[in-house]
């Protein structure tokens, strides 16, 4: 087999996590960049706020990363230019699938997350893969740390399975601060395990009254 | 301007070494509503008539943001100015995309300029037939410029265009040498002053009157409508102060009336 040497992409680790609740949204990141081995910085926002009810976590290639970002915060606006007001997260998803899917034969190497709230003020969480497959969920992760994280996040919140029926509602029964603390205890449990997630967790509430940021140190081996 | 048999086709010279396609396109600029702009050393304002084209129907939009930091009022044919709105939004976002910064003003109507240049020198098109009053901030300060359909364009300290403007030009012209120093409030007054020059008679409300501003801390939107209606209230209160006055009169009316707390 003869050597590849076109590998253009990289992988920068980390890991992105999102819980809905029936009237806020928790996104958060671990804010490690690595490569290898080694890390490139230990304060590196995975996060970006597309809209004031939007905001998006990727995890995966930073170069694509930014690229992706720059791309749907430049739509956004021609959009608020055109429809004098702002995206909702649902059509926000929709575009960032297209967006993905727009290079299906050369990918975005990214992992995404979009959180929100929705038209009618409920949290709403949108999980997507690299080509743009995406879902409404009640919670999601994605990155190094998600297999680490998901299988906790099914336990503690239950979410029906959307083939149930009568349809259930996807949204969490937590409270926000019931929210927070359980996304701050599975980085700090993804951390000891998994060597590209640490150093500092990037917790983004958004809710009615706007959106908020706080910043929690994690291990920083 | 008489027709005569020069003025068929924008490719056209006349024996004088004039293009009259492009003439007639300024004349259309001319019969738009007014538009004035007026600029400080921080802070530059936009007001604009708003005609309607019946009782029935709602005003004409003459106001276009086109990013944080810059904004155009025109005065002309409206579709062509929406159209133009389109492409300087679209050069500002693709500039902040490659290069992380605002689009400079002046790099923003060279653009538009030889936009505008092209059209009055291909047989196939017609000259744009509206006015824009570029009102913006960068980097080097606060900036107005117009720019005409001939694809030539100005800077300005205060400028008027539209029909009846050659009555707030008059009223502008008396006062520009202290626009510098003016307040946001003085400057936002004084433009809302000049539009009503235009209108000479008709009564000024603030339902016909569309104010823009932008400034260093403050990123281009259009002002409120309540707040232009306590401004056009307290300049009726001092109708007796004519309009006319030299500025060196302007300080004793800022001292007499309420503060103006916008």
């Amino acid at each position: 087999m003869a050597l590849r040497r076109d590998w253009v992409y990289e992988n920068n680790g980390g890991t992105c996590v999102a819980i809905a609740g029936s009237d806020y949204c928790v996104i958060a990141a671990d804010t490690r960049l690595s490569v290898g081995y080694s890390i490139y910085t230990r304060e590196f926002s995975k996060i970006c706020n597309l809209a004031d009810k939007c905001v998006l976590a990727t995890s995966g290639f930073q170069g694509d990363m930014k690229a992706l970002q720059k791309n749907l915060a430049a739509r956004h606006l021609i959009y608020q230019h055109q429809h004098n007001k702002q995206m909702s997260c649902p059509a926000m998803a929709q575009l960032l699938s297209n967006t993905l899917y727009y290079k299906r034969f050369f990918p975005y190497y990214t992992f995404n997350i979009l959180g929100g709230l929705d038209s009618d003020g409920k949290g709403c969480v949108f999980t997507y893969d690299a080509v743009g497959s995406y879902e409404r969920v009640g919670y999601s992760a994605q990155g190094t740390g998600a297999g680490l994280i998901i299988p906790v996040l099914d336990n503690q919140l239950k979410s029906p399975s959307p083939l149930l029926l009568p349809a259930k509602d996807a949204v969490t029964p937590l409270s926000e601060a019931e929210a927070v603390d359980l996304v701050k205890d599975v980085f700090a449990s993804a951390t000891e395990r998994d060597i590209y997630t640490g150093d500092k967790v990037e917790i983004v509430v958004i809710n009615a009254s706007g959106i908020r940021q706080e910043l929690m140190e994690l291990r920083k081996d | 301007m008489f027709r005569n048999q020069y003025d068929t086709d924008v490719t056209t010279w006349s024996p004088a070494g004039r293009l009259f396609q492009v003439e007639y396109a300024m004349e259309a600029v001319k019969q738009g509503a007014a538009a004035v702009g007026l600029r400080s050393t921080s802070h530059v304002v936009l007001a604009t008539v708003n005609k309607a084209a019946s009782d029935l129907s709602s005003h004409q939009r003459k106001v276009f943001k086109i990013d944080d930091h810059i904004g155009v009022a025109i005065a002309g044919l409206t579709a062509d100015g929406r159209v133009l709105s389109r492409y300087l939004r679209n050069e500002c976002i693709n500039h902040a995309f490659v290069y992380e910064s605002p689009l400079p003003v002046s790099r923003l109507v060279v653009r538009l300029a030889d936009k505008a240049q092209v059209c009055t020198q291909r047989s196939w098109k017609r000259p744009f037939g509206v006015g824009l009053l570029v009102a913006g901030l960068d980097e080097t300060g606060a900036h107005l410029y117009y720019n005409c359909p001939s694809g030539s364009y100005f800077e300005y300290q205060a400028f008027a265009i539209g029909s009846r403007s050659q009555a707030a030009k008059t009223f502008l012209e008396r006062r520009f040498e202290s626009f510098n120093t003016y307040s946001r409030d003085e400057l936002i007054k004084d433009a809302i002053f000049a539009i009503k020059e235009t209108l000479q008679g008709d009564k000024l409300t603030s339902s016909i009157c569309t104010v823009a501003i932008v400034g260093q801390d403050e990123a281009f939107h259009m002002i409120d409508q309540k707040v232009i209606e306590e401004i056009i209230n307290s300049m009726e209160i001092k109708e007796d102060a004519p309009a006319d006055q030299a500025p060196l009169q302007e300080e004793d009316k800022g001292s007499e009336e309420a503060p103006m707390d916008i």
